[in-house]
């Protein structure tokens, strides 16, 4: 076996619908806010689904040095939140990286050699801006009225700005976020799906224990308030349509009346340190990283294994990895969705790994109160499963009041609950692709 | 000691063709497979030709299993071609006794491609008012129109993991399965993370490699914009010219590349045939601009050099480079600085090759199509040649191998591939040895 170094959680930086930045985003989740409202990014009407999560309004230019405005007009909205999470998570972690130091803050001085600083990113598949996108192409509208792609090919493209594509290629969030703190060491883009923050954390998890890096921000970020990313999950059956007039009641996950799940944008990226890294610079540390694993769905490519197979592996891979025994758990971080049938997958699967012992410690989740931001999802709960363990509180999930009998989860959806947790743990799962990844953390005791 | 990884299957879908040992005799007589684009109309387009794939249907692979893939995209029946080939290759198709759950996947798999006719027309549709006259985009009107005309599962199958998803259900793959998506980078990355997978022990086997079509209109769009491909529209069969003073930008292909990896006592256990071992990898990103490599090949030059130290092996063990060698004007040169800086004197003594100049180049896909020739190249002590190589760019003055494959020994190879946005992965692997 390789070398095995101690890997801890020592920054945090989310961009969700119910707040920008750790403390805005435990106070909303903690008092049971929920940012799911009418649509406002764009005219929803034409939708049967016309709710979403909608990030506060924020300037960009908080978060990157007064160099690097030129480029944010390249930036798609995933990539602008990934920017804003990066920013967050830094400064949470006390680094005082490139952009950090750029912009005056911190004391001035670097703290994080760029050359073993690494970012491991999950994306999805970004949408372009459909107005910019559409009208360009209505350029191309031949005499009858269609359109015409040889008009498009003679003309029509050159109503794209020439740096266009670089808006929308996943790794896009990876490059400009290594560009603005100058991370240098190993760098990857996952893309998959509502999986993806799971398995880049637990990447650069491993990433930091072989010793390829010492500091790596990982996590996930995705729009999907975008017309196209609304009429995806629209024609693949996966929204609730009944809730546009109590957006608030929308995305119900684990529950007798689940009618689907609402989308959002939003993500997270988190500061993973080696200990010693993070101690020679007196670091905060909010918990240790003990368990990554993974599994994925040999059942079908894009419904869920009723059997819940694919989530057992991943958590037994996990609980494996973490050496735990499944009675050490006292925090269950699941998805929950909101879309019944991988609901009721995913209760197998976690009652697969853990039996009886699930009902008897507390679960949250982020969906009811977020929504749900694919790529980013993931490391949303991560961020939440950390401050739980960290202060030792469990915030409420909303929207768990009439739970299915089949759910195993034991949920508060009103108040937060006090609990001392010494070993908790998070699963995502893609909804198309099979993929799922779990991550489990402990307390950080010497 | 770490597990150590082999790699005992191949498989590919290119467009010099689908058989190894067809496409690699192709690769050594310096054939190219680029023609006039036919995936869609582009007479019009600065650039009209490509490398595309030809003639493929994935069911003369894998037969009626197909059926069950109906409506996967492109990408994904390439990946379920070249995987089945790799799978066999591998000795695995009547082999029991693999723990399903010790088996996984890692792609570097591209997005979509998009269902363009629809989607064109919604976009049309959403900017044309009840009198015809164009007006911004009224997603009101192109929300009736795109639910109308989108198909669920052609929206579904565009998501860039699902070709790793449908993989795992072919070859009952229940171990870690992901997707990475770094450009350019994507399967030499995917590679080099299932590498690491199998040695730490998340797994035992990999199926690992990429699959990428951007030969569709929004896909040549973006490059064409970007002024990134090759517009040699008159003579396409020589417009991909890696390290030609006179190259002009990069020919777009379309493919996949998957290799079976395993650690090391599972080949030996089932008697597997060990091709190569895979011995180091290297990620970095240049951290500098969105659109331009660092000038002096800061990322690259680390890429390699994390590669070599991971392998235990310095400069002088390199016999071999695949080179990302686009044919643009910018890799082309950096690439060979960052050769040049880290390989120092003996940087003009190892030959390197791009066969892009053959194959175009594959995007995601394109890092592990070249690993397969590094374990060809290894096996048959031949290298590729870089064709259209005509005349010398004082910027580009390493041994490119040009135009004729060369008679090597090559114990080990190293491959690299940068991505757009400063992505740089390097893989080496060596011919086995107990």
């Amino acid at each position: 076996m390789s070398i095995r170094r101690r890997v801890v959680v020592t920054g945090l930086g989310v961009g969700t619908p119910i707040g920008i930045g750790i403390e805005p985003f435990w106070d909303a989740l903690t008092t049971g806010v929920c940012g799911i409202k009418r649509i406002e990014a764009f005219d929803p009407a034409g939708f049967p689904a016309q709710i979403g999560g909608e990030l506060p309004p924020f300037k960009l230019g908080d978060f990157i040095p007064k160099t690097y405005r030129k480029s944010a007009k390249v930036m798609s909205r995933d990539i602008e939140i990934a920017v804003a999470c990066a920013y967050h998570a830094v400064r949470d972690a006390g680094l005082n990286t490139k952009c950090i130091v750029d912009r005056g803050e911190g004391d001035g001085s670097p703290n994080v050699d760029s050359t073993r600083f690494g970012a491991n990113i999950g994306a999805g598949l970004i949408c372009a801006d459909l107005s910019e996108l559409a009208g360009a192409l209505a350029t191309a509208k031949g005499d009858d009225g269609v359109f015409d792609i040889r008009k498009w090919g003679a003309e029509g493209m050159q109503n794209l700005t020439p740096l266009w594509l670089l808006k929308f290629l996943p790794n896009m969030l990876a490059c400009h976020v290594t560009i603005v703190h100058d991370c240098q060491a190993p760098s990857n883009t996952v893309t998959c799906g509502e999986a993806s923050s799971h398995l880049a954390i637990g990447e650069a998890f491993r990433t930091i224990a072989r010793g390829a890096a010492d500091v790596c921000i990982c996590g996930g970020a995705e729009s999907k308030i975008n017309p196209m990313a609304l009429a995806r999950p629209q024609l693949l059956g996966r929204l609730d349509t009944d809730s546009n007039d109590r957006p608030e009641l929308a995305c119900r996950p684990f529950s007798r009346n689940s009618r689907g799940t609402v989308v959002a944008e939003g993500g997270g990226l988190v500061i993973l340190e080696a200990l010693e890294h993070a101690k020679a610079r007196g670091a905060r540390i909010y918990a240790e990283m003990a368990g990554f694993g993974a599994g994925s769905n040999a059942h079908h490519w894009a419904e869920p294994d009723p059997s819940g197979k694919p989530a057992a592996i991943a958590l037994r891979n996990a609980v494996a990895d973490a050496s735990l025994n499944p009675g050490d758990l006292d925090l269950a971080v699941p998805f929950g969705v909101g879309i019944t049938p991988y609901d009721h997958a995913e209760i197998k699967g976690w009652e697969s790994c853990f039996g009886d012992h699930l009902h008897r410690i507390p679960a949250m989740t982020t969906r009811p109160a977020t929504g749900y931001n694919g790529a980013g999802c993931g490391a949303i709960d991560f961020a939440a499963m950390v401050l739980s363990l960290h202060r030792s509180t469990v915030p409420p999930t909303r929207n768990t009041n009439e739970l299915h009998p089949d759910c195993r989860f034991s949920f508060a959806p009103n108040d937060p609950r006090d609990a001392r947790i010494r070993n908790a743990a998070t699963l995502g799962y893609a909804l198309a692709g099979g993929q799922a990844a779990a991550l489990i953390i402990k307390r950080y005791e010497e | 000691m770490d597990r150590r990884v082999v790699i005992t299957g191949m498989g590919w879908v290119t467009p010099l063709g689908h058989d190894i040992e067809q496409v690699w005799s192709g690769l050594l007589e310096g054939r190219s497979g680029v023609a006039p684009t036919k995936n869609f109309d582009a007479s019009t387009f600065p650039t009209s030709f490509s490398a595309e794939v030809k003639s493929y249907r994935v069911a003369d692979v894998i037969g009626d299993a197909a059926r069950r893939h109906e409506g996967a995209s492109r990408n994904t029946r390439f990946a379920l071609g070249a995987a089945a080939k790799a799978w066999a290759h591998a000795g695995l198709d009547n082999f029991v006794g693999l723990d399903p759950t010790r088996v996984g996947v890692y792609l570097g798999g591209g997005e979509g491609p998009l269902d363009f006719a629809p989607f064109a027309a919604a976009a049309v549709r959403g900017c044309v008012d009840d009198e015809g006259k164009t007006q911004p985009l009224d997603t009101v009107r192109w929300a009736e129109e795109a639910l109308r005309l989108l198909n669920a599962t052609n929206e579904r199958e565009q998501d860039p993991n699902l070709a790793a998803g449908h993989l795992a259900v072919y070859f009952n793959a229940q171990g870690p399965n992901c997707n990475t998506l770094t450009a350019c980078a994507a399967s030499t990355q995917a590679l080099g993370e299932a590498m690491h997978m199998i040695r730490y022990g998340d797994a035992d086997m990999m199926i690992s490699g990429g699959t990428h079509s951007m030969i569709h209109p929004l896909g040549v769009t973006g490059f064409n914009r970007l002024t990134a491909l090759s517009t040699r529209n008159d003579s396409l069969q020589t417009a991909s010219r890696p390290f030609d003073r006179t190259r002009d930008g990069f020919v777009i292909g379309e493919g996949a590349g998957i290799l079976i990896l395993e650690e090391l006592d599972l080949a030996r256990s089932r008697g597997a045939h060990i091709l190569a071992e895979v011995v180091g990898y290297g990620s970095t990103a240049d951290a500098f601009r969105i659109t331009d490599i660092h000038e002096d090949g800061r990322g690259a030059i680390a890429a390699m050099k994390v590669a070599l130290g991971s392998a235990g092996l310095t400069t002088a063990d390199i016999d071999y480079i695949s080179a990302h060698g686009t044919s643009t004007e910018e890799n082309d040169k950096i690439e060979t600085l960052a050769i040049r800086k880290l390989f120092g004197d003996r940087a003009a003594q190892v030959p390197i090759s791009s066969v892009k100049s053959m194959l175009g180049h594959l995007i995601a896909a394109a890092g592990a199509v070249e690993l397969i020739t590094c374990v060809l190249a290894i096996r048959d002590g031949m290298v590729p040649p870089t064709i259209n190589y005509t005349e010398p760019d004082p910027n580009c003055d390493l041994d490119y191998v040009p135009n004729q494959a060369r008679k090597v020994e090559v114990r080990a190879a190293l491959s690299n591939s940068f991505g757009f946005g400063g992505q740089n992965d390097t893989i080496i692997i060596r011919g086995f040895e107990s």
